[in-house]
């Protein structure tokens, strides 16, 4: 199948062709500006940011303060906690010696009434001695008693 | 006499005086916070820092610069959105107060209007864009870059900027009511 190009045709075909140009250049010129009031845009708004003035002051005031809070805080929580592990260790330590007291008291008592029981034993052992032998042994002390008074 | 390192120092010194508002100017507009994007801008230039003896110079200074900051906003992006918490605290300001900015030249005060009205279309346009299609949108048409630039700068192809910059432009102009 072949196409007839006729002249009426084409004129019109390049008249559209032309118009379709002309609205698109027409349409890329607005966006062209557009786009370079977007860049100006930009560009100005760059330019105030760059140069604006930094509260560098009032930030290292701030950051200052932040810090010093932090740190006497931080110095708080070191302090509060060794404070507390110092106090838990002489508690423990006190403890501790109180028990250690207690039971060298509890042996010391122990030890003294074992030496009461051991003389206490050796004082029933001499009144028994001393009850038996003697008797055994009296007439030769008289005996003796007696030489000696001659 | 000056030393190589001194010598280095001047050079990095000069670069940072030449490129540093338009880094800044970059960052801006990708953030549209200001306390960020001056954040950014010394993070960018510490690390050009850092790393400039290893700078060949096969890139333009700008370009090296830009591809560090590139990399420097996409870390800063990602660890926002891991550190979810810090969203609330972000000072970008919205594109109403971002199209105020608009020099008064000689136009009269409806053209301004206009002007400031077309602008805000255009951020809100630029709000719609993927990270990636933005960057290569503020590139071309803030910095003014040419695509190879660009390609360098963010590591793409000449062709994917292109067809970032075409997608662009049509989410632009459909915003602005234009054809497509």
């Amino acid at each position: 199948m072949r196409f007839e190009h006729k002249p009426g045709n084409n004129a019109r075909e390049s008249e559209e062709r032309t118009a379709r140009e002309s609205a698109q250049s027409v349409d890329d010129l607005a966006l062209d500006r557009v786009l370079t009031d977007f860049r100006s845009s930009v560009h100005a708004w760059s330019e105030a940011a760059h140069n604006r003035p930094r509260p560098i002051a009032a930030a290292s005031r701030r950051a200052v303060w932040r810090k010093a809070a932090a740190w006497s805080l931080g110095s708080m929580l070191v302090i509060g906690a060794s404070g507390g592990s110092v106090v838990e260790y002489r508690h423990r330590q006190e403890a501790a010696r109180i028990a250690a007291a207690r039971e060298a008291q509890q042996q010391r008592a122990l030890a003294e009434e074992r030496e009461r029981d051991a003389e206490k034993e050796l004082a029933k052992v001499d009144s028994d001695v001393a009850r038996e032998v003697p008797n055994a042994m009296e007439p030769l002390a008289q005996l003796m008693t007696e030489d000696e008074s001659q | 006499m000056a030393t190589a390192e001194e010598l280095a120092a001047e050079e990095f010194a000069r670069v940072v005086a030449t490129h540093r508002q338009q880094i800044f100017r970059f960052l801006l507009a990708s953030t549209r916070d200001m306390d960020l994007a001056e954040t950014l801008t010394q993070d960018c230039f510490l690390k050009a820092h850092r790393h400039w003896s290893g700078f060949r110079g096969e890139s333009s200074a700008i370009t090296w610069l830009m591809r560090i900051a590139i990399n420097l906003q996409k870390d800063h992006w990602r660890n926002r959105r891991v550190q979810f918490w810090r969203h609330t605290r972000s000072n970008a300001v919205d594109s109403e107060e971002a199209s105020e900015w608009l020099p008064s030249g000689e136009s009269s005060p409806e053209q301004q209007l206009l002007a400031r009205e077309q602008v805000k279309r255009v951020w809100r346009a630029v709000d719609g864009l993927s990270e990636r299609q933005r960057t290569v949108f503020l590139l071309r048409y803030v910095e003014e870059m040419d695509i190879a630039e660009i390609g360098r700068a963010t590591g793409l192809s000449e062709g994917t900027v292109k067809a970032h910059l075409s997608r662009a432009l049509g989410r632009v102009r459909g915003e602005l009511g234009g054809r497509k």
